[in-house]
């Protein structure tokens, strides 16, 4: 039995209503609600509200305004690229459609303020009237005194007027330098396990019983739940997979008891989308129509990520796979990689490295001109004039970056670049030229 | 006055509940000053006795208010103000110019509100001024009275006086301190600072002419006056309607403030900070609490509102990462614990990682890079990680020099503190070597 919202001061219907709309969030709407306080009251002049992504910060706070039918404006800050935007919303919401009109061209908090004083000696305030602001950090890139303005409205226009900030980052980062005034903070914590399966649970298809549903969501939770607890990307990937969890269904082979056929069949479709949808490589249409694709041909899903699509011509190629080298490799065993007769090396020596000087953690190092093309040499086969068309095709790399050229641009003679792809590129790269490229690197000898 | 106590008595609890709440939030939420704010006599009677020279013979002065935020300057100032305008020989003397450094962000601004509180719109009209003192000196000139030479005292409050200083050659400050000087007008400069060096800020001209009165608001409550205050802000004043209620609470608060266990947060949140702002957001989360079934406030309810206010919100955040993250978290704490606080980079979080999951984990599956890089990119959304110079395009985002911003123990208590956490994670979050 979820406890109920109880607060004087609102109809008791209304409040039911407002607990129907919450599931999973009743003490956190309820403590929200006893800090709003009665309509007519005062309340706090800015509530910080932060909690991870999805766990139903604005939700909770617009069903609330929303449901006791208290004035109010959300506005979300990526939205508002000036603050103009922000100030236009909020008077044309509390004073009507004439009021942003008052405003001047590119208004400033100063002259925010002022109309909204202007008004509020015409239209006081009966009730409350909150400003929410989603997604609050943007704020912080915005002029300087605009956060810490709007966190002392109330006192600044003298109104009954609360700003509701909500934000996925805690407070801690939005202090300034010389401090500001305090907002109430108020922490929503993220659903557990039990409660993402109830929520998740209420939006079943209705071909279908709510017990088959929670025995799918049970499943996708186990796949997912150590990776992602974000209820709206849980629910997409839900909405993507249930189609292919009732095939077998549909074409009569199991049963709904069956459970565990059921899951056999859909595992390795999650592990699939995991890779894919989850990381956004392929959008939902594309998935939808991968999955259709794959029942008449299987194993034609190849090439989903991005290297698979890079062309490039022969000798760019190991012009690539020689920066990749010059750039991990120290320069130092260049002689032990690229040269015939490197005469005596003392084994041991060489072979002696340790795992802090590994430069697949630290990164590429920079290198010059000279010694990439020293390295192209010795491992592109057939003998290559140095000419222009070479260079070109460095630079090329450069603007595709896959190079990147350090320091100035004005260095002409002795230019340092870095290579600035992955490894897994790179061993895409160097198979399409049957080039081993692990035999060349001192990382994994 | 027996009639009226008849209808009072009529009131039922919730209106009474109700009736309080709304007077105790008005004092908490809207800062009302009804009483002489508790310690700060000295600094209440000399600024009351500045402003009032000013107000009556019309003496020039300018003095700032100094003090930490939430001390209560606004406070003090507005009660002086109220005080000052009740008096019958100031009543409808003085005039008021309320500025903001944070509303006028420049000088053009500012003097355009000036302009506008002292109701001189239409008699600058559309006058063109050379510069920025002949038109204040305008204005000032517009305020004397036709019949005597003297002029209306007016009073400039520059709340966030420090950002003033900021403005571009500090004109308007110049020029407000060098008419306070100089004796054109009467008028009064008050500025509300929470910076103690706010003088050096000043350039020499503007400070020489600053009268180097400072009235200081450090905060030197004791505990007992602090708990004092606590009593006087909860209690309802003797003007309620329903005089047994207010008797019934009033005696519960009393009650509520001799609890050792009250005792004990106040004291807490004493030492933490003292002013009256976090004063105020404790009592205000523990009257949140007050219901018609509730109708006083109980010594739990405060202890639930210390607990929440003193809530470390970094925990809580960490709380509700996914278990990959937290591993990724352990990872950059064994390595801030080889490296001693060296920067690291993904491969080095990811290298570490993949170390815990061949050698020791049981419930940890081997995730894919992908996914790994995604869990490493939300902890730098949350701001849990910050790379140590801007990003640039230059740069791989495997190899983005990062910081863990978090320290040993929180990383421990969070460990600790996560529900259903596996037991090899948590042994591995605890083993010195990873």
């Amino acid at each position: 039995m979820p406890a109920l919202v109880e607060q004087p001061g609102y109809a008791q219907e209304k409040l039911s209503a407002l607990t129907k709309r919450v599931p999973c969030r009743e003490t956190q709407a309820s403590t929200l609600l006893a800090l709003l306080g009665e309509p007519e009251h005062y309340s706090y002049p800015s509530i910080f509200i932060y909690g991870h992504r999805a766990s139903g910060k604005s939700h909770v706070t617009e069903s609330i305004l929303q449901e006791l039918e208290l004035p109010h404006v959300i506005v979300s800050c990526v939205e508002c690229v000036s603050p103009g935007l922000l100030f236009e919303q909020t008077l044309l919401a509390f004073f009507g459609p004439e009021a942003p009109t008052l405003l001047p061209r590119a208004p400033s908090l100063s002259d925010f303020v002022r109309v909204y004083k202007q008004l509020r000696a015409e239209t006081p305030a009966s009730h409350t009237r909150y400003l929410v602001l989603d997604r609050a950090e943007v704020l912080r890139d915005m002029e300087a005194n605009l956060l810490p303005g709007l966190l002392r409205l109330q006192e600044l226009v003298d109104d009954n007027v609360t700003v509701i900030l909500l934000s996925e980052i805690d407070w801690s980062k939005f202090r300034l330098n010389t401090g500001c005034l305090e907002p109430l903070l108020v922490h929503f914590p993220d659903y557990s396990k039990a409660e993402l399966q109830q929520i998740l649970e209420r939006d079943y298809h209705p071909a279908y019983s709510p017990e088959l549903y929670g025995l799918f969501i049970s499943i996708l939770l186990g796949v997912f739940y150590s990776v992602c607890r974000d209820l709206r990307e849980l629910r997409h990937l839900a909405a993507l997979n249930f189609s292919k969890f009732c095939e077998p269904l549909q074409r009569g082979e199991v049963k709904e008891s069956d459970t565990h056929k059921l899951w056999k069949n859909i595992e390795p479709h999650l592990k699939k989308a995991m890779q894919t949808v989850y990381l956004r490589e392929v959008s939902s249409v594309q998935w939808e129509q991968q999955q259709q694709m794959e029942d008449k041909e299987a194993g034609a899903l190849k090439g989903l990520s991005a290297y698979a699509h890079v062309e490039l011509p022969y000798y760019s190629k190991f012009l690539l796979i020689a920066a990749y080298l010059a750039s991990y490799n120290p320069a130092r065993t260049d002689r032990r990689f690229f040269l015939k007769h490197h005469g005596k090396l003392k084994k041991t020596n060489f072979l002696k490295k340790h795992e802090k000087t590994s430069n697949h953690l630290l990164g590429p190092k920079p290198f010059p001109l000279d010694r990439l093309l020293a390295i192209f040499y010795s491992v592109v086969d057939n003998r290559v004039a140095p000419t222009a068309s070479i260079f070109s095709q460095i630079s090329s790399l450069v603007t595709l970056q896959l190079l990147t050229q350090v320091g100035h641009d004005d260095q002409l003679d002795a230019p340092k670049y870095k290579c600035a792809v992955s490894l897994d590129f790179i061993q895409v790269i160097s198979r399409t030229v049957s080039f081993d490229i692990v035999r060349y690197l001192y990382d994994f000898l | 006055m027996s009639k009226r106590k008849s209808r009072d008595s009529h009131m039922t609890v919730g209106q009474c509940v109700s009736q309080a709440q709304k007077i105790l939030r008005q004092r908490f939420c809207h800062q009302e000053v009804s009483t002489s704010p508790v310690g700060l006599e000295c600094q209440h009677k000399h600024l009351l006795e500045l402003l009032r020279r000013t107000a009556v013979h019309g003496e020039s002065n300018s003095v700032l208010i100094v003090g930490p935020r939430g001390t209560g300057k606004t406070m003090l100032l507005n009660y002086v103000l109220k005080e000052l305008q009740e008096e019958k020989d100031v009543k409808s003397n003085i005039m008021l110019v309320h500025l903001n450094g944070l509303l006028q962000t420049d000088d053009r601004i500012a003097l355009k509100e000036i302009t506008r509180q002292l109701n001189l719109e239409n008699v600058v009209g559309d006058k063109v001024f050379g510069s920025f003192a002949e038109n204040l000196a305008f204005l000032l000139e517009a305020l004397k009275k036709g019949d005597r030479s003297s002029s209306r005292p007016v009073i400039f409050v520059l709340d966030e006086f420090d950002l003033f200083a900021h403005h571009k050659n500090q004109t308007l400050l110049y020029n407000l301190l060098d008419v306070s000087q100089s004796a054109q007008a009467p008028v009064s400069v008050v500025g509300l600072t929470c910076r103690l060096d706010v003088l050096e800020l000043l350039e020499k001209r503007v400070k020489s002419r600053f009268s180097h009165r400072q009235i200081h608001l450090l905060g030197s409550l004791s505990f007992s006056q602090y708990l004092e205050t606590a009593a006087s802000q909860l209690s309802l004043p003797p003007d309620f309607p329903d005089a047994k209620f207010a008797n019934e609470w009033n005696t519960s608060v009393k009650k509520l403030c001799e609890d050792k266990s009250v005792e004990g947060v106040l004291r807490k949140h004493f030492e933490g900070s003292k002013d009256f702002r976090s004063l105020h957001t404790l009592l205000l989360l523990a009257l949140s609490r007050v219901t018609v079934s509730n109708p006083v406030i109980r010594p739990g309810n405060l202890l639930e509102a210390g607990r929440c206010s003193s809530a470390d919100s970094k925990a809580n955040i960490l709380h509700g990462v996914s278990i990959l993250e937290l591993c990724l978290i352990i990872a950059m704490k064994h390595l801030n614990d080889i490296y001693e606080g060296e920067p690291f980079n993904f491969q080095m979080v990811h290298n570490e990682f993949k170390k815990f999951i061949s050698r020791k984990s049981h419930s940890i599956h081997n995730f894919e890079k992908p996914v790994v890089i995604k869990a490493f990119e939300h902890l730098q959304q949350l701001e849990l990680i910050r790379p140590v110079e801007a990003s640039s395009a230059k740069i791989q985002k495997d190899y983005q020099l990062m910081k863990l911003v978090l320290d040993h123990t929180q990383v421990m208590e969070a460990v600790q503190r996560y529900p259903q956490c596996p037991t090899d994670v948590r042994q591995w979050a605890s083993s010195a070597f990873a």
